[in-house]
């Protein structure tokens, strides 16, 4: 780049009038560069994200079959409907035992992992690589693999629980089982992230607070839960916020493993939106299960953001 | 890149060994570190555990490769045999019989990589745009991006469903690509790493007489390349899983991406036929798995970024 053509700032020998149209050309220029780079993602964005979701408030109140032309104003019927339809207490008890069982036990497996692959182990290497592989593997794929893990009869699981001199239970077909099933396989794909970002988070931790408790005579127990713990607030936190929304949005292991059932027992509010929407044909009805996890999942980062902000000033 | 997970880790004595009781302060503090037998069955219970877990998180893996080797009678077989017999490929032969995998196989590779290429692209242009180019309102521009960070796929897949329906885009490859590909999660990240950029090297630039799109792609974009390699690597691994969407769009094989044809060979029979299935099931993990081993330093940063810092 030899050239030194110096495009701003305009010669001093011109007028005022032509230094402002100058900065007007720049400035058209630039809006029009604006546009180009940012417009294609910002119009994507306001199609396929911002439309559907002002969309699916309209849809919410149809009552309307997805792919036929006929549609009808129910006003707040199909709301009404879901909060009297005698399937909601379950699918939201399900949601909600599947929410807190896979959160609560990825946080604690996780955080357990974190501590145990801080640790100058031998072989904590291929620990790290093993526990996060899962994570990035297809969830229909993971969940393929494990209906074959817990088949009742040749199932590498049934053999187990045959050492233990236990009967492997009927997996696919009783209802409490089945969302165990799918809450085992979920923590088993998802508990090497939740390690990592503890580990990251552990390994950040200052070495001279630690030192300074042991040298106060402070118990491992002690530093762990007076210094570490605290110290990991934000990163939990984070957590508990990233798991609990890919919890709720769960879709691809249900599909695999049980589809929602048996009786209703594994369709979490997000799968009866497919159902409904794709299955029965209800899709006014599953639009407006959509606007309630929206509003949910809308509390939830709200609750998120206002405590973040307490914590960005944390270190 | 480095990131906080590839420093050393640091010295653990601390938690290492019960903690001593308050008189004996002394010796530690000269380093010396006292071996008690507890410590010593610690550290051997610590090992059982770490076996433990990495057994756990492996053995299901390694049986599910090598079910994909077993004929039927091998896998009804009781009690279980690990190894398969012969390590023939019938399995494999079976799923290219049931299901035109080749064709999915192309058809996920094409789908992953053009999608998460045009998906970073767009993101490196708008976060240029709102961080590089002055114009009132371009904050208003970035708070649209975040917000849409906010709203979930649920919420969007029935009305997208019926724009792309109502487009004739069903079974087409433009109807599963297109409306996933605007980033908010990247131009979100891309802007965060614009902004610790140094500016002078921008000036300097524009003086010599650089526009907006050179400045792009010689200057920011080379000075971000662990940034764009980390969103690049997520979006390849995003893609190649996507599943729920093009479930939706496709029911044609010759658009079908590999997960969901995954979903197909299972209902095809009643009966599971579990080698035919694991088999079908390497063939999607194993891509990924490879890619992730190779990766990993780079994945792992991508996506612990922004977990730790906040």
């Amino acid at each position: 780049m030899s050239s030194l053509t110096i495009s701003t700032p305009a010669p001093a020998s011109s007028t005022a009038a032509q230094r402002r149209r100058a900065r007007r050309r720049k400035g058209l220029r630039n809006a029009g560069y604006f546009l180009l780079l940012a417009g294609p993602n910002v119009a994507l964005l306001l199609i396929f994200v911002y439309r559907p979701l002002l969309l699916s408030f309209y849809y919410s109140m149809l009552q309307w079959n997805v792919g036929s032309s006929v549609a009808r104003f129910v006003g707040l019927e199909n709301y009404q409907r879901w909060f009297t339809d005698p399937q909601t207490p379950q699918i939201m008890g399900t949601t909600a035992i599947f929410a807190v069982a896979t959160v609560g036990g990825a946080l604690v497996l996780g955080l357990a992992l974190a501590l145990l692959l801080n640790r100058k182990l031998f072989g904590r290497g291929i620990a790290r690589t093993v526990a996060f592989a899962p994570y990035v593997l297809s969830g229909i794929a993971v969940g393929m693999l494990w209906l074959y893990i817990f088949d009742p009869r040749y199932g590498l699981l049934s053999t187990l629980l045959g050492w233990l001199g236990l009967a492997s239970p009927q997996w696919y077909t009783t209802a409490p089982w089945a969302l165990l099933m799918i809450i085992i396989v979920y923590l088993w794909k998802h508990v090497g992230y939740v390690a990592l970002i503890y580990l990251a988070g552990l390994q950040a931790i200052p070495q001279d607070l630690r030192d300074a408790a042991s040298l106060d005579g402070a118990t491992a127990w002690r530093t762990f839960r007076s210094i570490v713990l605290p110290l990991l607030g934000p990163v939990t936190f984070f957590l508990l916020i990233t798991t609990m929304l890919s919890s709720l949005q769960s879709f691809d292991l249900i599909k695999a493993m049980t589809d929602g059932g048996p009786l209703g027992s594994t369709t979490t509010l997000m799968y009866q939106i497919y159902l409904e929407g794709f299955q029965t044909g209800r899709a006014g009805y599953a639009s407006a299960s959509a606007t309630i996890l929206f509003i949910i999942l809308l509390v939830i980062t709200g609750v998120q953001l206002k405590y973040m902000e307490r914590k960005v000033h944390y270190s | 890149m480095t990131t906080a997970l590839e420093r050393p880790a640091p010295d653990q004595t601390a938690t290492e060994t019960p903690a001593p009781p308050a008189d004996v302060r002394e010796p530690r503090a000269r380093g010396e570190r006292r071996r008690r037998p507890g410590a010593v069955v610690l550290d051997a219970s610590l090992y059982v555990t770490l076996l433990v877990a990495i057994l756990v998180m492996s053995v299901p893996l390694i049986w599910m490769f090598l079910a994909s080797f077993k004929d039927n009678s091998e896998l009804v077989s009781l009690p279980l045999q690990w190894l398969p017999r012969s390590w023939d490929l019938d399995n494999f032969v079976q799923v290219a019989a049931s299901i035109p995998i080749g064709r999915m196989f192309a058809n996920s590779v094409g789908l992953t990589l053009v999608g998460a290429g045009l998906k970073v692209f767009l993101a490196l242009c708008c976060a240029y745009a709102v961080v590089f180019i002055s114009i009132p309102l371009r904050n208003a521009v970035f708070i649209v991006v975040l917000f849409a960070l906010l709203i979930p796929g649920q919420i969007t897949i029935i009305p997208n469903y019926t724009l792309i329906a109502d487009l004739g885009w069903l079974n087409t490859y433009q109807g599963i690509l297109v409306p996933g590909l605007a980033s908010a999660f990247g131009t979100f990240l891309f802007r965060q790493h614009f902004l610790s950029l140094p500016i002078s090297v921008l000036e300097a630039a524009e003086l010599d007489g650089a526009g907006h799109w050179r400045r792009l792609w010689r200057f920011v974009v080379p000075m971000s390349m662990p940034t764009v390699a980390a969103v690049g690597l997520i979006s390849l691994v995003n893609e190649w899983n996507d599943y729920l969407w093009p479930m939706l769009v496709t029911d044609n094989t010759d658009t079908m991406t590999l997960p969901v044809g995954l979903t197909l060979l299972q209902d095809v029979d009643g009966i599971q036929n579990w080698g035919v299935l694991m088999a079908a099931t390497v063939a999607v993990t194993l891509p990924m798995l490879l890619f992730f081993l190779i990766l990993q330093r780079r994945l792992v940063a991508g996506l612990t970024a922004g977990a730790v810092t906040g």
